[in-house]
């Protein structure tokens, strides 16, 4: 199995490269912006799985660039992960800063829509293949604290679904990620609930599950699909009179 | 955020980032005031403790390994139980590991760890090729015995004091199976337990658990398990799920009769005498890895681990006076572990020396210091010393005595610019 993983460098990413790899033992791509850390992390999976490793320069928000990206690999990938995601402070950057808010949308959407409909022609070609997309709870209700990386998680979801329903006729597997609070460094500035909070090797044995038995969404952790079936099922009378 | 180590005293608010380049890393020393690596929290007291720390969990890579000579290079924050995952399926073990193998390689070096080998291969320092060492203005140098001795000599066992160690080149040892050879004896007092680790000087592991609260006759009650890695059996290992304490015990359930009763139970429960079984390697050098949280026993006023070594010779006599006084006290620990010790190395701040090693753990209570500082008159007195990654409480003068080598380390601080860069609370209550 080849696996790419596009925005490799996150800490979720990684987890889900070593699941694959110790699992499948499946032959990995690399691929974001900080070569440093991914050489560095191309030798630590190779040592630690005995697998196959390799990384390449890819930036999701070079949008002109992905299709030419997508031709310059050598193998074609079997299961592609869009693991690229960001979240700045929303209050006092994202609010304040449309440079911000547009990164957060370049980077969690249209990054992945413009690099996901590559692979997904490819795929389609080929009659098979799994796109797997981490998104994030986030995106199922807008909150005052987080709306706006909340809003491009939401288009992503949107954007998996439809996608699903496309590929699903042409034996093309799509999969949406949907992790509650995770300790990454994303969120390492963040006071997190220490019991609701996932470690990123749980997150990608989850995914990895997930994956084997073809789940279409997947909350990680579990729990996490009850905790917004409740948030989602407020009225909107109540819920903008939250503090959420 | 609120910050603490495993001993879960003191806890201090403090301020804290992971680094996982030597750019992001490099960052964060050049802004002002002083800093400490913090990497798993298993030091027990106030080494890892500072305002500011950069956690060094996230800079985890192993970067080379060479199957003909079992020399792996990995990034400072490999934990040991990582590095055992992914070679002992290979035939290779660490060569030194202390009896927990959730710490990081760094943490390794800087507390320069011994464990049940020490008799015959020394500290974690003997299997440290070389290192490299980010220094207060963000260089890095590469420090070995060779190259940069002083440096290697001062960080291995240094708590930190030094810099920040960010990879090292470590070897392993080839071991044909996942299991060991164990032999267990009890033994009924201390002249017992001595003439034991004296017969089985020859095994490359050996460790006593010692019931603390007997006097006279069974003063030094104990039980050695001693052993050697096994030619037979599978490589492979499972770490066990560990199985965690889900809440604080409340501070009652720890006094001298609970432990009294424990002890027996765990004294009378072990075989008199038993050679040669094969057990997994993991319960054996890690029993309590199995059981996550464990600190949660002593409650949420946590504890301390006093550990002491007395050179050989004085052994005896400075054990007899100090289990004396603690059977007295009724300060039991249910977690008593006495070791014999190979010779001492040269590095600045190492704790071991030829003799008995005395490791109590104990609640955290009023009378405790007072009773503490007590104790530390008999081991001063014996020649002997505290081990730093332990302590909490220690006194400027009973390190002194204790580490004839620390004027040369507080110099090396001095000069290189380390004494206003890295810092924790215990480098400060020890003015070093």
């Amino acid at each position: 199995m080849n696996l790419l993983v596009l925005g490799a460098n996150s800490d979720v990413a990684y987890a889900v490269a070593a699941a694959f790899a110790r699992h499948e033992k499946a032959s990995i791509l690399l691929a974001s912006r900080n070569m440093e850390l991914l050489e560095k992390k191309v030798q630590d999976l190779t040592i630690r799985y005995g697998v196959e490793v390799s990384c390449c320069y890819f930036d999701v928000t070079d949008f002109e660039s992905h299709s030419a990206f997508y031709e310059s690999l050598q193998k074609k990938p079997d299961v592609v992960v869009y693991s690229a995601g960001y979240m700045p402070e929303q209050q006092e950057d994202a609010q304040k800063n449309y440079k911000e808010a547009q990164k957060i949308f370049a980077i969690n959407f249209s990054g992945a829509a413009a690099m996901l409909e590559v692979v997904a022609a490819d795929f389609e070609k080929q009659g098979h293949g799994t796109i797997i997309g981490i998104s994030s709870v986030a995106g199922e209700r807008g909150r005052q604290s987080n709306y706006i990386y909340g809003s491009s998680k939401a288009a992503f979801n949107s954007y998996l679904s439809g996608m699903r329903n496309r590929l699903c006729k042409r034996g093309v597997h799509v999969m949406t990620v949907l992790p509650g609070f995770i300790h990454t460094k994303m969120t390492e500035s963040l006071e997190l609930p220490e019991l609701l909070t996932a470690q990123p090797e749980e997150v990608a044995e989850d995914i990895y599950r997930a994956f084997r038995k073809k789940k279409n969404i997947i909350y990680t952790k579990w729990f996490w699909r009850w905790i917004m079936a409740v948030i989602k099922g407020i009225p909107e009378a109540v819920f903008k009179r939250m503090g959420l | 955020m609120e910050l603490t180590s495993w001993g879960r005293y003191p806890r201090i608010v403090a301020s804290g980032e992971h680094f996982e380049t030597r750019e992001q890393l490099k960052r964060q020393m050049d802004r002002d005031g002083d800093l400490i690596a913090y990497g798993m929290g298993r030091s027990y007291g106030d080494s890892a403790l500072n305002q500011r720390v950069v956690f060094s969990r996230r800079f985890n890579k192993i970067l080379h390994f060479n199957p003909e000579t079992g020399l792996v290079a990995c990034e400072s924050g490999v934990s040991l139980q990582e590095l055992i995952s992914v070679f002992l399926p290979q035939g290779w073990f660490l060569s030194v590991t202390p009896g927990t193998r959730l710490i990081t390689v760094g943490g390794a070096i800087a507390s320069d760890v011994h464990g049940k080998n020490h008799h015959v291969a020394g500290c974690f320092s003997t299997s440290v090729d070389s290192f490299e060492l980010m220094l207060p203005g963000g260089d890095v140098v590469l420090c070995s015995r060779e190259e940069n001795e002083r440096l290697f000599r001062a960080t291995c066992g240094g708590m930190g004091l030094t810099g920040i160690i960010l990879t090292a080149v470590i070897r392993l040892q080839k071991v044909k199976s996942a299991f060991i050879r164990e032999t267990v004896k009890q033994c009924r007092n201390l002249e017992e337990i001595f003439n034991c680790f004296e017969k089985y000087e020859t095994l490359p592991y050996s460790v006593a658990w010692i019931d603390c609260l007997e006097s006279g006759e069974k003063m030094g009650r104990s039980v050695l398990m001693a052993g050697e890695h096994a030619d037979t059996g599978s490589l492979d290992m499972d770490f066990n799920q560990p199985v965690s304490i889900p809440f604080d015990f409340p501070g009652f359930c720890l006094n001298r009769y609970s432990v009294k009763l424990f002890n027996r139970l765990y004294y009378h429960t072990r075989s008199s005498f038993v050679e040669n079984r094969l057990v997994p390697l993991d319960p054996f050098f890690y029993p309590l890895d199995s059981i996550g949280h464990w600190n949660r026993i002593y409650g949420k006023g946590g504890f301390t681990q006093y550990q002491l070594v007395l050179p050989k010779t004085a052994s005896y006599e400075g054990l007899k006076s100090i289990l004396d006084r603690i059977a007295k006290q009724g300060l039991g620990s249910f977690l008593a572990v006495l070791k014999l010790c190979g010779p001492a190395n040269d590095n600045d701040l190492s704790f071991p020396m030829q003799g008995y090693s005395l490791a109590l753990d104990l609640k955290i209570e009023k009378r405790l210091f007072p009773f503490l500082n007590e104790l530390d008159r008999i081991v001063i007195d014996y020649g002997g010393r505290l081990y730093l990654t332990k302590d909490v409480r220690m006194s400027k003068d009973v390190f002194r005595k204790g580490y004839p080598l620390w004027e040369t380390f507080a110099e090396l601080r001095e000069t290189m610019g380390m004494k206003e860069k890295f810092n924790s609370l215990q480098s400060r209550r020890l003015e070093v």
